[in-house]
Order: structure tokens, then sequence, then C-alpha cells
């Protein structure tokens, strides 16, 4: 760090620091209030004045996973003591446990529609990107705007073509029709994210390699791949991020087989209404993983987010 | 790791092929690199877009299948274009569209101006404010119905606690004047970062011989703010106000899950407007002809406000 004349003043870092952390406190309540209630008892999730401090309780994830009915104290004694811990939470509230929710098929969903989007759209984006940085393609320009601007479209003037293509082809709530969609929607900005990650690769390198006697394919996996793969990666995050989070064309052409995260929990209810600490529970563990992510994708962040337009 | 690979590849390669995939010129290989993504996306973007500006054209409705198909020629759009339900809610989506970038705007600069700073631990805190806009909004929009229930919720205690006004009082997405400054502040919550991370790249590019100079000429720092530091970063913010604008007019998970357009038609924006439209009342002809007079909408105002910018980054 280098001191001059402009530097700030201790006491302008410290009034700086001061609202920024208040203001990241604020900003990230909301996310604390889901993952605490994720632990509260649908009681306490709905106390007024809301409670800070509870004692935490795995009833809201035990609820989500499972799917239970009511059964009547005389049916509930017979059935013996308890054997597990979980079936003695349900069992506080005269319930059983029939079986499984939903929610672990449509996290599954999710994490085959996000990786299997993901790898097809940097796999088809790096070749691409690849060829637009390195080779004269007639409409360069235009082809890269094109791809640009397929994501101006609101998904939902996308969706109803694809709706009607999609039940004629039988892609209609399918893992194959989510995964192609997806990676439609991120191959806009994967080719533009990777092209400039590899327009920042020296073109000397290659044409060492290729001197050396190396066919464009060898230089290209041997030498390109192996410069680009940090580029690759979070490329590839940002992909899985989008497809993680998608909502309208999961809504709007999934409703069962292929259902992902995103329209499920908003559905989950309990018996006596919304069962608040259910959800919060499956909000947390979808949310959690992507928290993750930010956090080590930091300095990729912003190019990330703004299609390689803004790159430090 | 990548050798090994290779190698596996090359081995499991027949000779024939081998040598023919050495053999290709660069034209060739350039253009199968480019193709897939072409095709895909004018499966997925273009032919469907077609198909919808033909649609659109039509009386189709995709519950009615067996309804024959008329040619009605312009008269979708004639109808959408007189139907006042249409200007509400290009109303309602314009107050959602200026506030949010209003918002976002001056507290996202105010906070990388602050981060700019270069306070102990910015970095981290950066990261944190991050956070929201990374995640799933209708997860999160799904969530915010919850911290507003009028009787428990989380944001109308505090409110109830700075304010002393009874947190049953008032309901942020039941009552008609409080809906769309609801979804504002929801959407202000979590894209601002976006904006904060768009500025600050901006700052950081502003070189310090600069200010440097400015103080040189016993240049007030007042002054610096206004000649070097906004004229400096304007063209960040003019891509990130580019960038909030498209999204939020194509905004639809979010306030979906947080109002659904409800009370009455308060917070009904286009894209909720037409799915309406197309998966409810499944006039498909008609909803078509909304998609491409929306599509219109978005992409004639990012051309002209392109072309802006370009002239603002020129200067």
């Amino acid at each position: 760090m280098s001191y001059s004349i402009t530097e700030p003043s201790n006491r302008q870092k410290w009034f700086a620091g001061v609202l920024v952390v208040g203001y990241a406190l604020l900003t990230l309540l909301p996310l604390a209030w889901i993952i605490a209630t994720g632990f509260k008892t649908p009681a306490d999730a709905i106390a007024y004045p809301p409670k800070v401090v509870f004692t935490p309780s795995l009833e809201g994830y035990v609820n989500l996973f499972t799917s239970r009915s009511r059964v009547t104290p005389e049916d509930l004694a017979a059935l013996g003591p308890p054997t597990t811990w979980y079936d003695a939470i349900v069992r506080q509230y005269d319930m059983v446990i029939n079986g499984p929710s939903r929610y672990g098929e449509r996290f599954m969903n999710s994490v085959i529609i996000g990786f299997g989007s993901t790898f097809l759209s940097v796999f088809l984006g790096t070749i691409a990107a690849y060829a637009f940085s390195r080779f004269k393609v007639p409409l360069k320009d235009d082809l890269l705007f094109f791809i640009l601007s397929t994501r101006m479209m609101p998904p939902i003037a996308v969706a109803i073509p694809i709706f009607l293509m999609y039940r004629q082809l039988g892609l209609s709530d399918t893992h194959l029709g989510m995964i192609l969609l997806y990676t439609a929607v991120n191959l806009s900005l994967s080719v533009w994210l990777l092209k400039g990650f590899i327009d920042e690769i020296p073109i000397e390198y290659e044409e060492a390699a290729l001197i050396d006697g190396y066919t464009r394919f060898q230089a290209f996996y041997k030498v390109v791949l192996p410069q680009a793969a940090t580029g690759i990666a979070s490329t590839a995050i940002f992909c899985l991020i989008f497809s993680w989070n998608e909502y309208a064309f999961a809504v709007l052409l999934t409703s069962g087989t292929a259902q992902t995260a995103p329209p499920f929990i908003p559905t989950i209810i309990g018996s006596g209404g919304k069962d608040w600490p259910a959800v919060a529970a499956g909000a947390t563990l979808f949310l959690l993983p992507i928290m993750i992510f930010t956090i080590l994708l930091r300095k990729h962040l912003l190019r990330g987010i703004t299609f390689g337009a803004v790159r430090k | 790791m990548s050798d090994h690979l290779v190698q596996r590849v090359a081995s499991a390669t027949p000779p024939k092929l081998a040598r023919r995939i050495r053999g290709v010129s660069d034209r060739t290989i350039a253009w199968m690199f480019v193709t897939p993504t072409i095709l895909l996306l004018l499966a997925v973007n273009i032919f469907p877009l077609i198909w919808t500006i033909r649609l659109s054209l039509t009386n189709f409705r995709t519950n009615r299948p067996n309804n024959p198909v008329e040619f009605v020629g312009l008269e979708n759009y004639r109808k959408i274009l007189t139907n006042p339900d249409t200007w509400a809610s290009l109303q309602a989506t314009a107050h959602f569209l200026i506030w949010t970038i209003v918002l976002q705007v001056v507290i996202g600069f105010t906070l990388a101006y602050l981060i700019n700073k270069k306070f102990r631990g910015n970095d981290l805190w950066t990261t944190l404010i991050v956070l929201p806009m990374m995640l799933s909004p209708a997860v999160v929009g799904n969530f915010w119905t919850f911290l507003y229930q009028p009787q428990i919720g989380l944001f109308n205690y505090f409110i109830e606690f700075f304010s002393g006004v009874d947190p049953a009082s008032f309901s942020m997405i039941g009552d008609v004047s409080l809906a769309p400054w609801t979804i504002v502040l929801v959407d202000t919550w979590m894209w601002t970062p976006f904006v904060m991370l768009i500025c600050l790249a901006g700052l950081r590019s502003i070189p310090p011989s600069i200010y440097e100079a400015a103080e040189c000429d016993r240049a007030s720092k007042w002054r610096q703010f206004w000649t070097i530091t906004l004229p400096m970063a304007l063209p960040f913010l003019m891509l990130a106000v580019l960038f909030r604008g498209i999204e939020n007019f194509k905004m639809f998970d979010l306030v979906v899950q947080l109002t659904g357009g409800g009370p009455g038609a308060t917070t009904l924006l286009t894209s909720i407007d037409l799915k309406r439209e197309a998966f409810e009342k499944w006039r498909t002809g008609f909803a078509s002809a909304y998609a491409v007079i929306l599509f219109v909408t978005v992409f004639g105002l990012a051309s002209i406000y392109v072309k802006a910018l370009n002239k603002v980054k020129d200067r």
C-alpha cells in the first residue's frame, strides 16, 4: 500500500468502516434469520416478539425430509416406544412418519440439471470462445452480439414456444429438456466470459507449440486449456449458480419428475398452514452451497456477473 | 493431470480418425467449434422467437388445441396496446424499475465509495455484502413473505421497535399502498451489492496520480469528487444501470414469490401479467404478441442506452 497525500485519514477509514459493517449486518440479518428459523420449533418460529434466543430443535429438518400423518392417541400408544430420535420428535404431535418427502428428489434434480447443464455449457462455450478468440470467424461481431442478445428476452416470453415445442418432442418435465434449456441460456455467459479469459492467454504460446509440431487440437488442449483452467472453473461456477437459482423456466416447464428445488421449496406446507421451520431448513440446505461458492469465488465475482464487461 | 487424459484420449482414438483430425484446417476447426453453440441457440432462442411471432398473429389457445387456428393479423397487438390493463402493468413495471435503479445506484455507489477508503477488513465485508445477490430469488423472496407477516414478522417487529407502530396494523404485502414499495425494498436488498461491485471497480480504476495533481492544485475534496471521482466512475455506473434495467424489466421470480402481482394488480409487473395470459388464461396467441412487444421494448431501450453509454465512454 502506498502512503501518499491522497491516502484517507484514519478517522475517515474508521467512519467508512462503521457504516459498511453496519450495512452488512443489516443486510445479512434476513439470511441469518433463515438459518435460525430452520432450527426453531414451529411455536418458536411464530412467537412475537421474534425469538433471538431459543432452544435449537431439528423439527424443521425432520419435517422437511419426511411426510407424516396424524394418528389417534390410542393408535400411537399401540405402536410402542419410538425407535429413532426423529420418530420421537414427530410423535410429540400425535404423528407418525409415512416415508420420505419429495425434498430429497427435488434437491437431486437441482444437482443433476445444474451439473449437467454446467458441463455442457462450459464445454460448448470453451470451444466456441476459443474459435472466436483465435480464428477469423465470418460475422464474428454479429454472432457475438447475437449470443449476448439471447439474454435480453424475458424468460416467460421464451417459455411460451418452448412449452409447445417440448410437448411435441416429449421433453417437458424431463431432465434432458431442462439441461438443454439451461445450457442454451448459460451459453451466452460462458462464451463471453471464456472469450475474455482466452484472449488474455498470449497467442505466442500456441504458436511455439505449433512450431514444435503440435497440431491445432494438441495446442488447444495441451497449451490453452491448462492456461484457461482458472477461467473455466470460475465460469463453471457462475453457470452452476444460474441453473441452481433459476425459477421461471423450472416452474413453467416442470411439475413432477424433473422439478428442481426453487419451485418446490415455497410449496412446502405443514399440517396447520405453512411450516416455516421446514421451509427455512429447505432454504438453508439449498442456499448454503452457493454462499460457500461465493466466498471462494470472490476474486472472480465481478467478471462473472458482468459477462466479462468489467475485468477487475 | 490433463496430460493423462490427453494420452488416454489419443490412444483411444483410432489411427484413421486421428489422421483425419490432424489434417483439418483452422477454418474447419473454427466452424466445428462454433457450430454447436450457434445451433443450440438457434433451436432454443431464434426458432422459438420466430414461432412466437407467428403465434402472435393467430388466435391459438394451448388449452384448446382442436379449435381452428385463425390468422388474425395484428389484432392481438391492437388489443394489447389499447388495453388499459397493459398500460397499468407497464406503469407498475416503470415504478419498480425507476425506484430500484435510483435506490441501488445511490446506496451502491455510497457503499463502494466507503469501501474504497480501504479500512481494515474491507475485503471480508465486501464479500459478505455480496451474499444476497448470489442466492435464488424465488427461495429468498418466499422467505421474505415470512419476515413481512403482520403479526409475527421480523420486519414488522423492527418497525414497531423503532416507530411504535402496531405491527398488526399494516401488511407490507397485503396493503395496496405498501406492496409496490415492498418489492422495491427486497429487490434493493438483493441487488444493491451488484451496483456496489461495479462502482467499486470504477473507483479503483481511477489512477491516484489524478488526485495527487488535484491536491497540488488545492482543489477541495468536494470539488475533487464532482470533477474527478464521479465523471470517471460514470461509465461504470451506467453499465450497472444497464444490467439492472434489463434484469428488472424481465423480473419475475422474486416478485411472483413475494406478492404474486397483488394485491389487486398493484405489483403486476409485465412478466407476471404475461405469465398469467400465457399459462393461466392460455391465450397463447395474445400472450405471444405481448411477448414480442416486451422484447422489442427491452431491445430498443437497451440499444439506445448502449449508444449513450458509448458516447460517455469516448468522452
